[in-house]
């Protein structure tokens, strides 16, 4: 126990050292100015075109509100990827190869704990930056929309669920792969995560049985990208009637929640993925 | 009950392969408690995989290695073990201090700031304490990592070309504490190119050659006679395969033959002679 808090606390201070967060800090801060612009542009305009009264059970505002922080959402999840990827995908072999890592593993360190230390390093704070970024995205579009989301905790949870499950694949990723051909790796399966995910909501609005199967696989394959649609559907919960209807046709409307065995199936997928990771890293000669 | 201190290090029949290249073929060795032990051999011998082996970051493809009779690899092996990696490198946001913090915390070690002030003293470094790691040269990197493989103060060290980049000023400072080392019963395998440095300091040596140990023994033992050399009126002249006690012999038969003898020298081969031979080198190398 030790030894994961030395090596994970290393690695933040690296984080730290490198100005990582820094860097972090300011682009957030710029996204999240846009994205105040943004919601404050757009609920003027859902204001001054009279939409309010138009038609009979409808809420423009709910509906602006929840596309805008569904947008809000995947540009977080998408940052909270960039982060994990980037702290993450040189762990193994690309420490390796720079000499840096062994001169930590001759120390009474097992390479199950430093997977472990490395993971749960980078996975606490993704966690932690897609939620607080999640929240003020909420905070700012009730700030200057009036409207928050049907549920708040369950989507912070469930991005920070997302965003650990990326965390990992980039680990196990590093122990297989050279840090640039991780990295492109992880993109790329985050790309295929979020298009089977679009075309879930494109087949739900066509009534397209064979885009629903093809999305409800990758998403069980990719539980990242469950986790990030069971968010997106969190925020209307409990919305109902025409502005459920107008919801569900906008970008971000046609998510669903994957069920109770969402998080079972996310557990044991982070356990999988972790197997996997430390059976290579123990096969690996370095 | 009769109980049997295990070899510091513990090598037998050890075979690694990586696909078709064999890098060692049956490697025998056993480094007793104290010893300071040189492992000599040219580049792609199989030194570094052994020393790899030993250190549990490369695995064995058939055959074993012990430290202090724990299987190389195993927890207690590694808190029995120090190493410096022959191609290293440290992070360069830490500080020389900070980065013994780190190694102190992953060893278990309880020195504190004491252990730190004293090995960064150790290796000449006492005032860069503080110093980030990536302003350091790469000389004052490699005295930060013999002081990094020392924390703790393990009982074996395994130190691969610990004076590659050192100055003659930094090697003399490393074989002193090589030496020192001995003193302590730390028991130091050295693996290194610098012959004369090997014969000053080390107990005994391996020559690898191929993967396979080609010759073992004391620097003593592997320099073996060359020959007498005998001045006398008409010049010096070597007389050859005689050893230290034919010298007596050859200065009567000259004398009794008329002649008058004004030198002798017992001629042994240095440990360099005994390595270019073991390695087939000695004509090999030279240039054109």
């Amino acid at each position: 126990m030790s030894a994961i808090r030395t090596i994970a606390a290393f690695g933040l201070q690296e984080a730290l050292r490198r100005r990582v967060f820094v860097v972090v800090a300011l682009l957030t801060v710029a996204f999240l100015v846009l994205y105040g612009l943004g919601t404050w542009q757009a609920f003027e305009a859902v204001e001054d075109s009279g939409a309010q009264d138009s038609i009979d059970g409808l809420e423009p505002s709910v509906v602006a509100g929840a596309t805008l922080l569904g947008l809000a959402m995947f540009g977080t999840l998408f940052l909270g990827t960039i982060l994990a990827v980037f702290l993450t995908l040189g762990a193994v072999r690309g420490d390796a190869e720079r000499g840096l890592l062994q001169p930590m593993l001759v120390r009474p360190v097992t390479r199950r704990t430093l997977l472990i230390a490395r993971f749960v390093a980078a996975a606490a704070v993704c966690g932690a930056y897609v939620a607080a970024v999640f929240v003020a995205a909420a905070v700012i579009t009730w700030v200057l929309g009036g409207w928050w989301p049907d549920r708040i905790v369950t989507p912070a949870l469930e991005l920070a669920g997302a965003v650990a499950i990326i965390t990992a694949l980039s680990l196990a990723g590093s122990v297989f792969l050279a840090a640039t051909a991780n990295g492109i790796a992880i993109f790329m399966v985050f790309g295929a995560g979020l298009v089977a995910g679009l075309l879930g909501q494109i087949g739900e609005a066509l009534g397209s049985d064979t885009l629903d199967d093809v999305a409800t696989t990758a998403s069980w394959l990719l539980p990242f990208e469950a986790l990030y649609q069971a968010a997106l559907a969190a925020i209307t919960a409990d919305t109902v009637g025409f502005t459920r209807l107008a919801i569900d046709l906008g970008p971000f409307g046609g998510a669903e929640a994957s069920g109770p065995l969402l998080w079972p199936w996310a557990a044991l997928y982070l356990g999988l993925v972790g197997l996997v990771a430390l059976a290579g890293f123990n096969r690996r000669d370095l | 009950m009769l109980f049997t201190v295990p070899p510091a290090l513990a090598v037998t029949d050890l075979r690694k392969s990586y696909g078709a290249v064999h890098a060692l073929r049956g490697v025998d060795l056993e480094v007793g408690e104290g010893e300071l032990f040189g492992l000599l051999g040219p580049n792609g011998a199989g030194k570094s995989t052994l020393v790899k082996i030993a250190c549990g970051l490369v695995r064995p493809s058939a055959g074993s290695a012990e430290v202090i009779g724990a299987a190389a690899g195993s927890l207690d092996a590694q808190r029995a073990l120090g190493y410096l990696a022959e191609l290293f490198r440290f992070p360069e946001w830490l500080s020389a201090d900070e980065l013994l913090v780190l190694h102190q915390r992953l060893a278990g070690s309880t020195g504190g700031a004491t252990e730190r002030a004293e090995l960064l003293a150790l290796v000449g470094l006492g005032e860069a304490a503080q110093r980030r790691v990536g302003t350091m040269s790469k000389g004052m990197q490699q005295r930060l990592g013999i002081a990094q493989a020392m924390v703790g103060s393990p009982c074996v060290l395994l130190l691969d070309e610990p004076t590659s980049a050192l100055d003659p000023a930094g090697r003399r400072t490393v074989r002193w504490l090589l030496e020192e080392l001995r003193s302590r019963g730390v028991t130091v395998l050295l693996n290194s190119h610098l012959l004369s440095e090997v014969e000053l300091v080390c107990d005994r040596v391996a020559i690898i050659v191929g993967g396979q140990v080609v010759a073992a023994g004391t620097p003593a033992e592997l320099s073996r006679p060359k020959g007498v050399e005998i001045e006398t009126a008409a010049g010096a002249r070597v007389v050859e395969g005689a050893g230290r006690a034919d010298a007596p012999r050859i200065v009567r038969e000259l004398v009794a033959a008329g002649e008058e003898v004004y030198g002798v020298r017992v001629l042994t081969s240095s440990l360099e002679d005994s390595y270019l031979e073991a390695v087939g080198g000695d004509e090999a190398e030279r240039p054109a």
